[in-house]
């Protein structure tokens, strides 16, 4: 199952190039390059060989861990690219936290307390937060909550006054390893308005999940009997109920992991983030091509691990499924 | 309809010599199944909420012209971003565009943004979705491996690709949202057609020798309406709010078209002298999508009751 997946996402990754209508070399280079100079670039890029060498010698290169060089730095992608994705990662995993804590307890209690206020208002804003744009929401935290009343900052993932010696280009792990959590504030605070705009559509996607799986759980007998048991309410819920809720849930998390690589192209766009989404956004602008292609396949790359991990941890929470 | 009633057996058992009477017929009123459903659909209100919206927009796109007396794409310097007044209901923007008229003219760029890419991935979704699901073997190798591929990307991101292969336009974003769209039928399709293939009555219809393409088209394709009338009206938000994606990364509609993903893009470095050129097209972006979302979970519970979630 992976494999075939792996091989057909370097196609597409493949094709982006080479499927460039009219002559790639040309493209790249802008309609004013002389001739010599789109030769040149083809042999290069080896853009003149037949398709099947090509891509017999891209998959070769990644194989080998070559991603291409960067047509505007120069520099090997592979050499370059770390930084970025770590700065993925890190907006990822901090808007997954959010969406996961406000998401699964709003959904608990929805499904707790169904057809109460609260059960009410949640859904409203759950079916609100499917629909917003990620672009649109992000622009407009930054003009409150940075522009008009200064809580946080609005670009960036540091003070670029005040930089620090990066270890894993985690920069809240960094300033933690440098045992300097003050700047472990500043990051955190640089996290909190794109995670805020990048977590919200997983947010109310995995409520509304949360909510359903949790209300056929509590339908359940062995939960009327745990009542029956004289156990209290919130255990009933948290630790009996929710157990046997968490694989539908789980389930959208890993989906939702796509939407978030997705949706930091355009989030990291908005909120200056030196991330991948923003490495492919650039090269897109200089028609930087090597880079559009491994920045894709990178994000892609991490969309299906995640997925395998997703399908790892059901074997985990649920020993029933085996594989 | 009208159902004939049985003979009582013990009635025959009593009586064995009158065998040939006549039968009694009974009326029973069954009313066909989409009547029920818009039944079901008119009670939910918040699929009627979402209808509303969407009938609103349709509406403001179809009389754009009349609503307004200003052009769309003129530019007027000397009105430059006026804040909203009885002249410019949503101000202008930084070319002195009304913002009001590009909203509304914008309304038809998104609708039929959606209504294209939903057709184009709902044509090719269904007709590779029902060859892989019926003929099997193969042929369901090739396409649904080609879908999981598709699937693997994130969606965004494939349409990203797919327009710096083809070039940044409207038409070209257009086309890869369909894209993006086709294994997300195809799937839904495949997998209908599979329960169904097992299905007494297309076994019946094979034994009557009656032929693929008309079993798939008499029997194959209306049973598989249901969700795929579902999925098309949650795929209209999500192609709405993808194109609107791309317009903003300059990938989509260029200028001066008013699309309102592009005008959020134009707009963002006036957002503290003049908030009111990104609220209205942000706000008419989620009200369309949360429009079809209304819609779709309406009748999704309406149409099929095993989809809902």
């Amino acid at each position: 199952m992976l494999i075939p997946v792996l091989i057909g996402m370097t196609i597409v990754t493949f094709a982006i190039v080479h499927f460039i209508p009219g002559n790639p070399a040309q493209v790249i280079l802008g309609e004013t390059a002389t001739e010599a100079a789109v030769e040149e670039l083809e042999e290069r890029m080896g853009l003149n060989k037949p398709y099947a060498v090509q891509y017999g010698l891209y998959v070769k290169g990644l194989l080998q861990g070559d991603l291409g060089t960067s047509l505007k730095t120069k520099t090997e992608i592979a050499s370059e690219i770390w930084p970025f994705m770590a700065g993925t990662i890190e907006l990822s995993l901090f808007a997954m936290l959010f969406a996961v804590i406000i998401g699964v307890n709003a959904g608990i209690i929805s499904a707790w307390k169904q057809n109460s206020w609260f059960d009410f208002l949640a859904m409203i804003f759950a079916l609100v937060g499917v629909s917003v744009p990620i672009f649109w929401l992000a622009l407009m935290e930054q003009w409150i909550f940075a522009q008009e009343l200064g809580w946080f900052p609005a670009y960036g993932r540091q003070s670029s006054r005040d930089t620090m010696e990066a270890i894993t280009h985690l920069y809240v792990l960094d300033s933690i390893l440098h045992l300097d959590f003050g700047r472990t504030i500043t990051t955190l605070k640089h996290l909190v308005l794109p995670s805020i705009a990048l977590g919200t559509i997983p947010m109310a996607i995995i409520a509304r999940m949360t909510r359903s799986s949790m209300l056929e759980v509590m339908k359940s007998d062995y939960i009327r009997t745990v009542r029956a048991k004289g156990s209290g309410e919130f255990l009933v819920v948290y630790k009996h109920a929710l157990k046997n809720a968490v694989i539908p849930i789980l389930t959208v998390m890993g989906l939702q992991m796509g939407v978030l690589l997705g949706g930091a192209i355009l989030t990291e766009t908005i909120f200056s983030w030196p991330g991948i989404g923003r490495y492919i956004y650039d090269a897109i602008n200089y028609r930087d091509y090597p880079v559009i292609q491994s920045g894709i396949l990178i994000v892609a790359f991490m969309f299906v691990m995640i997925n395998l991990l997703v399908d790892v941890l059901y074997t985990y929470v649920d020993p029933r499924i085996k594989y | 309809m009208k159902i004939e009633e049985r003979p009582k057996v013990e009635k025959l058992l009593t009586n064995p010599v009158k065998r040939n009477h006549q039968f009694d017929t009974v009326e029973v009123k069954v009313s066909p199944p989409w009547k029920d459903a818009v039944k079901q659909l008119r009670k939910n209100r918040f699929a009627v909420a979402g209808f509303i919206i969407i009938v609103f927009f349709v509406f403001l796109g179809l009389l754009a012209p009349l609503l307004t007396p200003y052009s769309y794409e003129e530019q007027n310097l000397a009105n430059r971003l006026l804040a909203p007044s009885a002249d410019h209901w949503f101000g202008t923007d930084d070319l002195g565009r009304d913002i009001f008229t590009r909203i509304a003219y914008g309304a038809r760029i998104s609708l039929q943004v959606g209504l294209f890419a939903v057709s184009g991935a709902l044509v090719f979704g269904t007709i590779l979705g029902i060859v892989a699901g019926y003929f099997g073997r193969w042929i369901d190798t090739i396409i649904s491996r080609t879908f999981d591929m598709l699937l693997a990307f994130p969606s965004i991101l494939l349409a990203i690709a797919v327009v710096a292969i083809l070039g940044a336009s409207l038409e070209n974003a257009l086309i890869a949202i369909a894209i993006i769209n086709i294994p997300v039928f195809g799937r839904l399709v495949r997998s209908r057609v599979i329960s169904l293939r097992e299905e007494e009555y297309i076994m019946a219809a094979k034994a009557q020798g009656m032929k693929n393409g008309r079993i798939l088209l008499h029997h194959i394709l209306p049973n598989s309406m249901a969700p795929i009338i579902v999925q098309s009206t949650l795929g209209f938000g999500t192609a709405i709010l993808d194109a609107a994606a791309l317009g903003f990364l300059g990938l989509g509609a260029q200028p001066p078209m008013p699309e309102w993903g592009k005008m959020l893009a134009d707009s963002r470095n006036f957002i503290q002298l003049a908030p009111w050129t990104l609220i209205a097209p942000g706000i008419s972006i989620m009200l369309v999508v949360l429009g079809f979302n209304l819609i779709g979970d309406g009748l999704r519970d309406a149409i099929d009751p095993k989809m809902k979630s």
